[in-house]
């Protein structure tokens, strides 16, 4: 109709002008307002949009697995579940109770006691249950009791490798043994990476690893898992037909320095440590000083002939079986009016070993002691082991010299102890140690002249032959060498008449030697307490077992060894 | 020019949809790859939990036990071993 449009009226231009400006105003607001979320609050709301779908995911890294020589698992870790509770939240009818008590093992009385302190948030029913255990937990349905995952060690060599390996704690490090000694290497590091996830928590993207899980490394041992139980039933059996205190018993390879068998008795079971002493725990072998006694006796003779001061056959006046020092005197237990260097050895004559280190200076014994490994750490890497205590020789009085001799006033750990007779097995070289599997020829440290090393050998043979202290270490097939030791203990400051530590150290076959051995028996106290009628047989059966398991060939006829009666063979004290 | 523009559009929207589904795709197969990786673990802890096993059966002790009981064995006899030289078969 015409009347409307004549009823156009033309408005003012400046109420458009006000529409316009206000809207270019709230624009204005608008950009000013993302301006401000997106220079100045960026930070905090891709946090907060990340929070929506973004997680940080734990990669927790496996424990490496400790292996034998062979292959053959001596420590793995395999994921169980720990099963904790809020005891606020936790509503359970009696049949549930007496089920989850069964399951996890535990008194109702200690559940009731664990789910009793409503004020803590947090408790621990069972650590480290089996995977099956938690599944049936979990099908319980019980509220407030949660799951967590975690690993746990086996160790399947149980008490027979219990002292090599030691053992980790609750919260997975090392605290003893190799587990404590390759913590490094065994642990890995856990690493954590950022996943988008969807609404039902499945995980759709990865968005970036942070850190990368790496898992810890196998170890393999030098430790042959065989010779490691034979050593130990060896051991244990002596130990118990002697009652003795403790016994510990090494194998070295000759020729590459690895440490094939380890054991000490009184042992663990380190997948139950429950109750656990200080006195089982103690890796006797590597930790303990003890005074070695006859089996020192070795070395002086061999440094007495490097040095050209005597021979094997130079005869020793060792009447009347007794030789005093300042107020000291030093006995034999076989008295005889002369001894060649050889019988010295082989009756393990204190006199005569005495005698011959009056003829050295004291510092070529100190430095012969000193090079065969004695008063040093032994670099095994192995946590806590002992240097021994080897007196500088400037405060040696001639008494000191003459009982060092024979292995008194100087302390040695029993792997010490094996390790230089390498230096007799091995021509004069001494040998590195190791507890990781080489598998290479180990290059040594040529400490004594071949020809010494070679003439004490062949006077260690002499030893274990009938006449000598030994004769039990003699084992069919193969010549063995080796040397008895039965040390006086000390005790406050003295020495205890009754206290004996008998030790045997030899190394087979004589001809080209491939083993050492070396066995110690504390305070055996079943009547015998001689190093060649207490640790000789261990030796020998350890020695036996031994070469026969690494197929090294025969050098002596297969013949039935004859033992010597009770009483018949020669006997020492020291 | 309106046909370039239309042109443009239907390439955009193929594109946007050929996005959609590769993003689609690469999810379903990261969830895959995901699943893998839980199943190699998995077996890898079966594979410790079977070595663990193999070690305890295997345990000398437990052989020497079934050996001398069981099985009636014993070590040889010092007059039952005859030593074959290496060369003995030649």
């Amino acid at each position: 109709m015409s009347v409307a449009t004549q009823g156009l009226v033309r408005l003012p231009v400046w109420r458009a002008r006000i529409v316009l400006a206000a809207l270019a105003a709230a624009f204005g607001v608008l950009t000013l307002r993302s301006l401000y979320l997106q220079a100045m609050k960026t930070d905090f709301l891709q946090e907060k949009g990340d929070a929506r779908y973004s997680r940080v995911l734990e990669v927790p890294a496996t424990r490496g697995r400790i292996l034998d020589r062979n292959g053959e698992a001596l420590a793995v870790s395999t994921p169980v579940k720990s099963v904790w509770a809020i005891p606020a939240d936790v509503e359970l009818s009696r049949t549930q109770r007496k089920k989850l008590a069964t399951l996890l093992t535990l008194e109702p009385a200690e559940l009731d006691r664990k789910l009793a302190d409503a004020s803590r948030d947090f408790v621990y029913l069972k650590r480290q249950v089996s995977p099956d255990t938690a599944q049936a937990v979990a099908a319980l349905g019980v509220k407030g009791i949660y799951q967590h995952p975690e690993y746990r060690r086996y160790y399947p060599g149980g008490e027979v490798t219990a002292h090599v390996i030691g053992f980790i704690g609750v919260d997975g490090g090392g605290q003893e043994g190799v587990e404590l000694a390759h913590e490094a290497t065994l642990a890995g590091k856990a690493g954590s990476r950022r996943v988008i996830k969807d609404r039902l928590g499945g995980i759709v993207e990865d968005v970036e690893a942070i850190r990368a899980a790496q898992d810890g490394t196998d170890l393999r041992l030098s430790i042959d898992s065989k010779l490691q139980s034979l050593a130990y039933a060896a051991l244990k059996g002596a130990v118990e037909a002697h009652r003795a205190r403790a016994g510990g018993v090494v194998a070295l390879d000759v020729r590459t320095g690895e440490i094939l068998a380890l054991v000490n008795v009184p042992s663990y079971n380190p997948n139950n440590r429950a109750r656990l002493t200080g006195a089982q725990i103690r890796n006797r072998v590597i930790t303990d000083l003890f005074e070695p006694g006859s089996t020192l006796k070795p070395f002086t003779i061999a440094l007495a002939i490097e040095t050209g001061k005597v021979t094997p056959a130079t005869q020793i006046e060792t009447a009347p079986g007794s030789l005093t020092l300042a107020n000291y005197s030093i006995r034999d237990v076989h008295p005889a009016a002369a001894l060649s260097v050889g019988q010295v050895l082989q009756k393990s004559s204190n006199v005569g070993a005495a005698k011959l280190a009056l003829m050295l200076p004291r510092e070529a014994m100190w430095d012969l002691f000193k090079r065969v490994g004695f008063g040093t750490q032994p670099s095994l890497g192995f946590p806590g082991a002992a240097a021994g205590r080897l007196r500088p020789f400037r405060s040696w009085h001639p008494i000191e010299q003459a009982t060092m001799a024979y292995g008194h006033g100087i302390s040695v750990s029993l792997v010490q102890l094996a390790r230089a007779y390498t230096v007799f097995a091995r021509d004069g070289e001494l040998v590195p140690l190791s507890l990781v599997k080489t598998g290479a020829v180990a290059s040594g440290d040529k400490v004594l002249s071949t020809e010494a090393a070679r003439a004490v050998r062949a006077m260690l043979e002499l030893a274990v032959q009938p006449g000598g202290t030994g004769p039990r270490a003699r084992i069919m097939g193969w010549r063995v060498a080796g040397k008895t030791g039965t040390a006086h203990k000390q005790e406050n400051g003295s020495y205890a008449a009754d206290k004996y530590l008998a030790s045997f150290v030899g190394f087979a076959p004589a001809s080209a030697p491939r083993l050492v051995v070396a066995v110690m028996i504390d305070e055996p106290s079943a009547g015998r307490h001689y190093g060649g009628t207490v640790a000789a047989p261990v030796f020998a059966q350890v020695m036996q077992g031994a070469l026969r398991q690494l197929g090294v060939p025969h050098d002596a006829p297969l013949e039935p060894v004859e033992l010597p009666g009770e009483g018949d063979e020669a006997k020492e004290n020291t | 020019m309106a046909k370039l523009n239309l042109l443009l559009l239907a390439v955009l929207v193929a594109c946007a949809l050929g996005l959609v589904t590769s993003q689609h795709k690469a999810r379903k197969l990261f969830s895959e790859l995901e699943r893998e990786h839980n199943r190699a673990r998995e077996l890898d802890v079966e594979y410790g939990r079977l070595q663990l096993e193999a070690s305890t059966w295997g345990l000398h002790s437990r052989v020497e036990k079934i050996a001398t009981g069981a099985l009636g064995m014993r070590p040889a006899d010092a007059r039952r071993v005859r030593i074959v030289g290496r060369d003995a078969g030649r």
